[in-house]
């Protein structure tokens, strides 16, 4: 049981919001003090499955074609082609969005979206945008919503799309740590078989979005009956 | 016969390169302590193979101390103005895509052919390492397409790919930390202890209990660390491993895909995920900070069950 104090270190560092990196480091120190390893074996041990483990960064080989592409207009590319999509309501604007995050995500572009980039400066407008044309001046919940909405669409898109790349830190992490238990897969497989899940995925959360411009609908109803009532009591 | 020590040296020159960038980078405020940090790491790949381990184990010490005390510092690269790139969308078009797409391409048609390509009775690329050579073969092959294609200056591919580089920062490390902790936790034998404690709730032959158990505390755990890529290893070792694959003959790459996955539902689901889950609420100004949690949690337990029907129902059978 007292195996398990490296968890609980992992657990507490992580939640009090230390260097990962430290806490990671700690842990081992402790598991392996506790599974009677003499200190020159635990650094040892460390280097080794560390060095092991070296087929997990080729995810940031990536990086210099991405920033070559990106430097050159990716972005921007990106954000003219979903703009001129005239898409009616706010959940399809969502919809759409979260097809092109999965797809991109799918073929290694997960740096195309994100909440700084993609989301606050055109996915959120663009979709209170939508609800607006409908509904007029939308109240402050509703327009919460939307842009909650919006990040979460990003969020979704992009966990259940870029497993689908065999380049991506989760699938060369679990190649990793099973090749260390002796079972060897093929990242290419792991890909495959990341692709039920995405469309899980996309039915259930493109299922909320459609659904969403009903919500909102009755949202903004139920904000317009009561907010006379409010005026009416002060 | 190429190797995965192809890939290591291809990602070691990769490092070293921004680890040479940020040393004269007079811009980053911390130039050394970054320097010293990715250099080191490029050490571990240039060299890893051939240092003995305790080597190795004090080269990853001095990175840990070096990120983990205090921060690495980032520069202000010059990047493209927000005018020039427009200027390119509209030049370039859709053939911007090119390069990029170049990679899967690549590495889907190096994983499928290179198998069959033998050269004087052996294989030119070592057969268990495909995929992963591919893939550095297609980074190579993008990045002369894409200089063909735009024409930058030649180091342009560094100085923004280290821009990127800079902005994951130590954290690039740390799936390979978590991996490496997950072996260390292997051989003290916590993954015993984990499984025996879910052979006490669930019985041995309830297939559906124990995969049901594993999905589930996947999630969990994701929820308690923030980081799926942190629960991976332990719950792996602890139930995946030994439970689905040994002891009930489940198949381990379905064990481990939609493992992940279910992972990714907790991720949805937990402030401790603070880069998905409460930035992007700060960013929109939201006055809830867990607005966007309370939005995902839906979708994340409706996948979490769906995940688990899914292994359930294929992890026996193929």
């Amino acid at each position: 049981m007292f195996l398990l104090s490296g968890i609980l270190i992992i657990i507490v560092g992580f939640a009090i919001g230390l260097n990962p990196l430290l806490v990671v480091t700690v842990s081992a120190f402790v598991t392996g003090l506790i599974g009677h390893l003499d200190p020159v074996a635990i650094v040892s041990g460390l280097g080794k499955a560390f060095v092991d483990s070296r087929s997990i960064a080729i995810a940031w080989l990536v990086l210099p074609v991405v920033g070559l592409i990106e430097s050159r207009v990716l972005r921007e590319r990106a954000q003219r082609m979903i703009a001129q999509v005239h898409a009616a309501t706010t959940g399809r604007v969502l919809l759409i969005y979260l097809i092109v995050r999965q797809v991109t995500a799918a073929f290694g572009l997960t740096t195309l979206g994100g909440h700084a980039q993609m989301v606050r400066p055109l996915i959120a407008p663009m979709a209170e945008a939508a609800a607006e044309t409908h509904f007029g001046k939308l109240p402050d919940k509703v327009r919460y919503k939307i842009r909650a909405h919006a990040a979460g669409t990003d969020n979704i898109g992009v966990f259940f799309g870029e497993d689908i790349f065999i380049a991506i830190g989760s699938i060369l992490l679990i190649r990793n740590v099973m090749h260390q238990q002796g079972v060897e897969v093929e990242p290419i497989d792991l890909a495959l078989w990341a692709i039920p899940t995405a469309i899980m995925a996309f039915l259930i959360h493109g299922t909320r979005l459609l659904l969403l411009d009903r919500r909102l609908k009755r949202e903004i109803a139920l904000d317009a009956e009561t907010a006379p009532v409010e005026e009416a009591g002060q | 016969m190429i190797n995965l020590e192809f890939i290591y040296v291809l990602a070691g020159l990769w490092f070293a390169a921004v680890a040479v960038t940020n040393f004269r980078d007079r811009s980053n405020p911390r130039r050394y302590k970054s320097a010293l940090f990715w250099g080191i790491y490029a050490v571990t790949f240039l060299f890893g193979s051939y240092l003995p381990p305790f080597v190795n184990g004090c080269l990853v010490l001095v990175m840990v101390a070096a990120a983990g005390i205090g921060h690495l510092g980032q520069g202000k690269p010059n990047t493209t103005s927000p005018a020039e790139r427009e200027a390119g969308a509209a030049r370039w078009g859709n053939l911007l895509f090119v390069p990029v797409l170049t990679i899967p391409a690549v590495t889907v048609a190096g994983a499928l052919l290179l198998k069959y390509v033998v050269i004087d009775g052996k294989p030119l690329v070592d057969p268990k390492q495909v995929t992963l050579v591919s893939l550095g073969l297609g980074v190579i092959i993008a990045l002369i397409v894409g200089l063909a294609i735009l024409r930058p200056r030649l180091l342009t591919p560094v100085t923004e790919g280290r821009r990127l580089m800079d902005s994951v920062g130590w954290a690039a490390v740390l799936p390979q930390m978590l991996a490496a902790l997950g072996a260390l936790f292997a051989a003290a034998g916590v993954g015993k202890v984990i499984s025996e404690i879910v052979l006490s709730v669930v019985p041995a032959d309830n297939s559906f209990g124990i995969v049901a158990s594993f999905t589930v505390s996947m999630a969990l755990f994701t929820m308690i660390m923030g980081n799926a890529f942190a629960a991976f290893p332990i719950m792996a070792v602890g139930i995946g491993l030994p439970l689905i694959v040994l002891q009930l003959h489940g198949n381990p790459i379905i064990m481990a895909a939609v493992g992940m996955l279910s992972g990714f539902c907790g991720t949805l689901m937990t402030p401790m995920a603070a880069n998905f889950n409460i930035v992007p609420a700060a960013l929109l100004e939201l006055p809830d900070r867990y607005g966007v949690i309370k939005v995902q949690i839906p979708t994340g337990i409706l996948l979490l069950i769906a995940n688990t029907v899914l292994m359930y129902f294929t992890v026996f059978r193929y």
